[in-house]
């Protein structure tokens, strides 16, 4: 590590750093805008001077520009020399120029990186006496404001939207001081990635247009750490709360997942928090159909007497929490619990588990991924079923670039030097999908086929890997040679695959692909992506019933009560035999966060706290589990969905419900024997000895907020189950990284803060506890090798059916079912779509936008979807939306041109 | 002895079109058969150095040092290497590189084939002003010629080198001008400057070794390889070797461009060849290498013109193309009228560029136009200093586009303090110089 000299005094810093980064990871505060951790320097706004000294000797030095000048053994810099102190304040007050004075009214003001950074270089009065310059402001969508007016020319966005995550509809445009970023013409932002602009923009150009809708100050939001419920990435997130409605989500740093990105899904899908539709109030259903509202205790007794006097299933959730999950599985007992996957997931979710935790290795964390020097994508569209990763897998393909950097003298962090001397070099990225992906635009080379031939083709590549031959057409030639090479040759070949397909072929290819490398010395990575937030935990948490024997039991009467979880069954089966199930049954408990079909048929429903009224503990993809803290006090009677259950099922006194639940749930299932150690965190053994405020210092009005109601200042509730209070005090200070719920340091008011929390700038959280790991057992997954190439994948599909073969096919807006309740979400998804090969169109006598409708076959007829037709899309098979309903992977279903169908009069391209 | 190797041909022709048949008739293609045929790369790299030839385009970098850094043979890796030349003469008052296009385009051409061949280039691009039509179709017709005759293309002159040699019409901007920003506006993204290093030579065009030289530059080359070194530093008078175009423009008697020894005086060019002042007007100052340069004034008339006369005098020679400042000219009015060039061809870029110069511009305008007042002068001269000094901001163009104004205020600050006085413009003609403005 060098040393260098910063106003006389001797600094140890990281090599290769730069002279910003350096400083700023020594606590130093220099300002600066275009400079951004995950996306290098470029020079661009000159806000970072110091001054230079060639030697001891000399006095005067030169400016030069920290983001620019790499650190080195003895260099003696400035950052309070009066010319760079001055040259500093120059540049704010170039920028203020044309820059509004419109805080007052911007959604930025009191987060924003400008105002900070005009602060630090004292520029307080205007000199300049001219007019400000004014631009036109683009419709970019449901998401994202933009406020051109506002912009300094720092060009993060396009550098984040284009160089980062692949976009191509956000441009520079213009010239001198007209630049102008945004679209060749309004319009949606494609990208899935589009709500990073909010915290990428150091100001308030692009800012977060639902949040604005119901705008609350960045000072007055009560926060906590918390994860996203978006799919099994579990990217880490900071929701914040007023007047007891979720308000925005940010994202919150890890350096081994999200980073400092998340996808619009996990940014913008958490509207149904706040729904007209959501459960506040437990109720009855009357004979009538009617809903009545009863009380907390009413409902408690209701249910316990329901409890102790029916024969009873229970029915968990991939989307509900470990806690709520085991506290059904306890009160139910195994043999009377189902996971509440559909009957096609389970055993998927079971082997992906295994061979993604049981071959001596964790999947690769999102961090690790970007260190890979080739990949495979093997069936898995992860632009729509686990986005995060997929723009990890865009920076893991610039790997080549950097190291062409090296031999030309270029710094890694000189973002323009290394992107423009490698060009279009990639690193090795190959993909097989059933239709084209968002990373075409990576692929060194990409091919569309059904599940069954991806998983042939996947294994033909496992023989080219150990040496043998196959015999393929030459397109697949061509692909599976150039993968298998391409791993091969790699030092750290990665190899991602998922459940997505319900395809257990395609898991097993991937796996095969990843022990034949293993058999090379290599470091190879699997990772299997995961449909819901906590399908590995309520994989993990096992129950012996099955969907379908669940359904039956209460189809033939073996049980008569049915607690179903934050599960909507229709999703997860037949909709007769769900329909069937759910009127034999005597009782059924729903509880859920928002409306669904199945809790039209429940019984008694149960108000369940969505993840940021509540704690929990969710496990992704890597088999981490993590925690979300609650973040604020629901509104009525709503309870987490593990207190409700074990309300009844333990006698607690309250305070240690959850922490008992997951000591017993670490007792029971060994797997989970380490959750343990997430609830050193909680109460009074956590690891802080006073709280960790959730509301910041300079949160306003807690004596006048609720004075509609009472003008009687309310009591601060009590908070036994996490460390943190409800209330603006508590020690702010010195946080664990892991536990900020908002970031804020002195000076530093913006989201940039959280350098402040780093030990090195764009490196680990200070104080971040250790992530904690399910365990798990040797793998019992024997990966046969039988058959033409292996047994389980013959390349053909299942035969027999009639019409056509349906697949699964993923999208980022409109699958997952919590978001797909938030409005701005439904507004990017549009119609549910299904893909169809031209000659399958041809013959039903569609063109793309116009409707189709399933007239019979497996699963339910009736419902009509918009076409899109894709030559990519095998002919006999059709690509379905998964989402709206259950859709059966492999089933065969006949569709019938719907004459009914409104095509929209333009169809624009979605997500 | 000839004493005007770039521009003899066009002097025989009485200033018309050098044709193909003279020009090979005047010995043409002579020093790139000979270079190409009879010489090592490297040696044309030295004898290029040995001949002290430095960049025309403005800064004087030693142009065989240049070459001297592109990786040669294996080193290079794969792929193409580049040989650029940058024909994007938009500093205002210069306009020799067009003579020389319009005029004799196989001198560019010949010069072009013995660069790429000196740097194993195997395209060459000439990246020409846009509204240069004329020259960029002489020297297409050129290149044509000369491809017809196996003097471009595959296996030159019967060895081994081939070059593809292409006229590319820039799109428009005066920063297309800075090398960087050229090979960014070549490659189809936006004319902005990159940062160095990577210099061009070991990472320019696509990410590939290239070498960007100014037109002028190029065509000294055939005539160093024809008659050597020792010729060519024999030319210039004193310490910088060769001939240099040099030009006037503004109220003289006879504006225009002359082959001269490098090192001519200020004074023999004005007087001498540009025919003194026309009648009536004295000069108050020049710039002495385009818009881009510090004035000058009387007093550095005996100066000689080349690289380190006019830098020790507080200015740059540039393009060797000067702009006589008349005594019936409002300095204020010029510098301005300099500004809001400037301004309107700052790439947008870095900021002290982009938000500065508008700035200055407008400072400028206020104290043109009368309602300057005190304080604006420290406010020009601060802004100037921090916008100006090389290294606070990311390329040239910002320093260039100081360097007028920091001069007229050290030269004329009288002009500067009268207006602000008097609150208004006293200069009745100045008329034809005035701004735009807006």
């Amino acid at each position: 590590m060098p040393k260098i000299i910063i106003d006389n005094k001797e600094y140890e810093v990281a090599d290769g750093d730069n002279l910003l980064q350096a400083c700023l990871s020594r606590g130093i505060d220099l300002p600066y805008f275009c400079w951004h951790p995950a996306m290098g320097s470029v020079g661009a706004c000159r806000q970072c001077a110091v001054v230079q000294y060639q030697d001891e000797n000399d006095e005067r030095g030169r400016i030069v520009m920290g983001c620019m000048t790499p650190v080195s053994e003895g260099l003696r810099i400035s950052v309070d020399a009066n010319n760079a102190v001055n040259f500093r304040a120059s540049v704010i007050e170039w920028l203020m120029l044309n820059h509004p004075h419109d805080c007052p009214v911007c959604e930025e003001g009191g987060e924003c990186h400008l105002q900070d950074m005009t602060v630090m270089t004292g520029h307080t009065s205007r000199r300049y006496t001219g007019k400000k310059r004014t631009f036109e402001n683009q419709y970019l969508g449901p998401f994202i404001n933009h406020e051109m007016n506002r912009c300094i020319t720092c060009y993060r966005c396009v550098r984040y939207y284009k160089d980062y995550a692949g976009g191509t509809d956000l441009q520079a445009l213009g010239s001198r001081n007209r630049m102008y970023f945004g679209r060749t013409e309004p319009g949606v932002l494609e990208s899935e990635f589009s709500g990073n602009l909010v915290e990428v923009c150091p100001t308030g150009v692009f800012t977060n247009k639902p949040f604005s809708e119901s705008y609350t100050r960045k000072w007055d939001l009560q926060s906590a750490p918390s994860v996203c419920m978006g799919c099994a990435v579990g990217c880490n997130t900071s929701p914040g709360e007023r007047y007891g409605n979720l308000k925005r989500i940010q994202n919150r740093y890890n350096e081994d997942i999200n980073s400092y990105f998340l996808c619009d899904r996990g940014r913008f899908g958490s509207g149904y928090v706040n729904s007209e539709k959501r459960i506040r109030n437990a109720g009855l259903r009357c004979e009538d159909g009617s809903f009545e509202i009863i009380d907390k205790t009413d409902a408690l007794n209701r249910f316990a007497a329901i409890v102790k006097d029916n024969k009873l299933i229970g029915i968990g959730s991939p989307r509900a929490s470990v806690e709520s999950n085991y506290a059904l599985r306890a009160l139910v007992g195994e043999a009377n619990y189902c996971a509440g996957f559909s009957d096609a997931e389970a055993p998927l979710v079971d082997l992906a588990i295994d061979l993604s935790q049981g071959h001596g290795k964790r999947a690769p964390t999102l961090k690790r991924v970007e260190a890979a020097d080739a990949v495979l994508l093997l069936g898995e569209d992860v632009s729509n079923t686990a986005p995060r990763l997929a723009l990890s897998l865009r920076q893991t393909s610039r790997n080549v670039s950097k190291e062409m950097a090296g031999p030309a003298s270029i710094p890694l962090w000189q973002d323009a030097g290394v992107r423009g001397h490698a060009q279009s070099a990639l690193t090795p990225v190959y993909s097989a999908s059933v239709l084209p992906t968002r990373l075409e635009d990576i692929c060194t080379d990409s091919i569309c086929t059904t599940p069954e031939r991806i998983a042939y083709l996947g294994n033909c590549i496992t023989q080219l890997i150990e040496g043998k031959s196959v015999e393929l057409d030459e397109a697949d030639m061509a692909f599976v040679n150039g993968a298998a090479q391409a791993l091969k040759s790699a030092s750290n070949p990665l190899v991602v695959s998922g459940t997505s397909l319900l395809n257990e072929a395609v898991l097993h290819a991937a796996a095969q692909i990843t022990e034949a490398l293993k058999a090379l010395a290599q470091e190879p990575d699997l990772l299997l992506c995961f449909a819901e937030v906590n399908s590995v935990g309520a994989g993990l948490i096992t129950g012996a019933l099955s969907m379908h024997s669940a359904l039956k039991k209460l189809t033939d009467g073996s049980v008569d009560t049915a607690i179903v979880l934050e599960n909507d069954l229709y999703r997860r089966a037949e909709s007769e035999k769900v329909a069937a199930a759910l009127s034999a049954a005597s009782q059924v408990v729903g509880l859920d966060v928002v409306e669904n079909a199945t809790l039209e048929q429940a019984t008694l429903v149960l108000p369940a706290a969505s993840f940021a009224e509540t704690e929990g503990c969710c496990i992704n993809y890597e088999g981490r589990a993590q925690q979300f803290y609650q973040v604020y006090e629901p509104q009525g009677d709503i309870m987490a969905a593990w207190a409700w259950v074990a309300g009844i099922s333990k006698e607690s006194t309250e305070t240690d419900v959850r922490e008992k639940l997951i000591s017993d749930c670490a007792i029971e299932l060994p797997c989970l024997s380490r959750l343990t150690h997430l609830n050193r965190m909680a109460g009074q053994s956590g690891r802080t000895a006073a709280k960790i405020p959730r509301q910041t210092h300079r949160f306003s009005g807690r004596t006048a907020m609720n004075a509609n109601v009472s003008v009687h200042e309310p009591r601060t509730s009590e908070d036994v189950n996490s460390p943190f209070s409800f209330s603006m005090e508590g020690d702010s200070a010195a946080q664990p990284g892991d536990l900020a719920p908002y970031v804020w340091a002195p000076g530093w008011n913006s989201n940039q803060s959280v350098t402040q929390y780093q030990e090195h700038a764009g490196g680990a959280l200070r104080g971040a506890a250790d992530a904690v790991f399910v365990s798990h057992a040797a793998s019992t997954t024997t990966l046969e090798k039988t058959g033409p190439i292996f047994g389980k994948a013959s390349g053909k599909v299942r035969e027999g059916g009639a019409g056509l073969c349906l697949v699964p096919v993923y999208c980022v807006f409109g699958s997952d079912e919590l978001s797909a309740h938030t409005s701005e979400m439904q507004a990017r998804a549009g119609r549910a779509r299904i893909s169809l090969n031209p000659q399958d169109a041809k013959a039903l006598h569609v063109k793309t936008g116009d409707g189709l409708y399933c007239s019979t076959g497996e699963i339910t007829p009736g419902q009509s979807y918009e076409v899109l037709v894709s030559a990519s899309m095998q002919q006999g098979f059709v690509g379905l939306v998964q989402g709206a309903a259950y859709l059966p992977a492999g089933a065969w279903v006949s569709f019938v041109r719907d004459e009914n169908w409104a095509r929209q009069p333009e169809v624009i391209a979605r997500g | 002895m000839n004493k005007k190797p770039l521009t003899e041909r066009i002097l025989s022709a009485d200033g018309g079109l050098v044709s193909f048949a003279s020009y090979q008739a005047a010995g043409g293609y002579d020093s790139a058969r000979k270079a190409l045929t009879e010489m090592q790369p490297e040696q044309v790299q030295q004898q290029v150095k040995d001949a002290n030839l430095r960049g025309r385009g403005g800064a004087g970098f030693p142009t065989g040092l240049k070459w001297s850094f592109v990786p040669m043979g294996e080193a290079a890796g794969p792929g193409h290497k580049y040989m650029v030349c940058n024909a994007d003469e938009m500093e205002p008052g210069t306009f020799k590189d067009r003579y020389l296009m319009e005029k004799d385009p196989h001198l560019l051409v010949e010069g072009m084939i013995i660069a790429a061949y000196a740097v194993q280039a195997d395209k060459a691009f000439i990246f020409i002003r846009g509204e240069y039509h004329k020259a960029a179709r002489a020297l297409e017709s050129a290149i044509d010629e000369a491809r017809e005759k196996g003097f471009v293309g595959k296996n030159v002159f019967g060895s081994a080198f081939s070059v593809d040699l292409v006229v590319h019409r820039s799109g428009g901007r005066y920063i297309c001008g800075e090398e960087t920003a050229l090979l960014n506006a070549l490659e189809g993204k936006r004319a902005q400057p990159r940062t160095k290093p990577p210099f061009p030579p070991v990472s320019g065009a696509w990410g590939r070794p290239t070498v960007v030289n100014n037109v002028e530059t190029i065509c000294n080359v055939p005539c160093i390889i024809k008659e050597g070194a020792e010729w060519y530093q024999a030319l210039g008078i004193g310490e910088d070797a060769g001939t240099k175009i040099y030009g006037v423009s503004g109220r003289v008697n006879k504006p225009g461009l002359w082959e001269l020894p490098m090192g001519t005086t200020v004074r023999e060019i004005i007087e001498t060849h540009a025919g003194g002042m026309q009648k009536g007007y004295a000069l108050r100052g020049f710039l002495p290498g385009g818009a881009s340069t510090d004035f000058l004034v009387e007093e550095h008339l005996d100066l000689p013109m080349n690289y380190g006369s006019i830098q020790a005098a507080g200015s740059r020679m540039g393009t060797g193309t000067m702009i006589i400042m008349d005594d019936s000219i409002c300095p204020v009015a010029l510098a301005m009228n300099l500004q809001h060039f400037f301004a309107q061809e700052s790439c947008g870029f870095c900021t002290p560029c982009r938000e500065g110069l508008p700035w200055l511009e407008a400072l400028l305008k206020d104290i043109e136009e009368g309602r300057g007042s005190t304080g604006d002068l420290e406010l020009l001269e601060q802004n100037a200093d921090y916008i100006g000094t090389p290294g606070n901001t990311f390329c040239l163009h910002a320093t260039g586009a100081i360097e007028p104004l920091t001069s007229a205020l050290k030269y004329f600050r009288a002009d500067f303090e009268q207006h602000i006085e008097q609150g208004c413009c006293t200069y009745q003609t100045s008329a034809p110089l005035k701004a735009a403005g807006t």
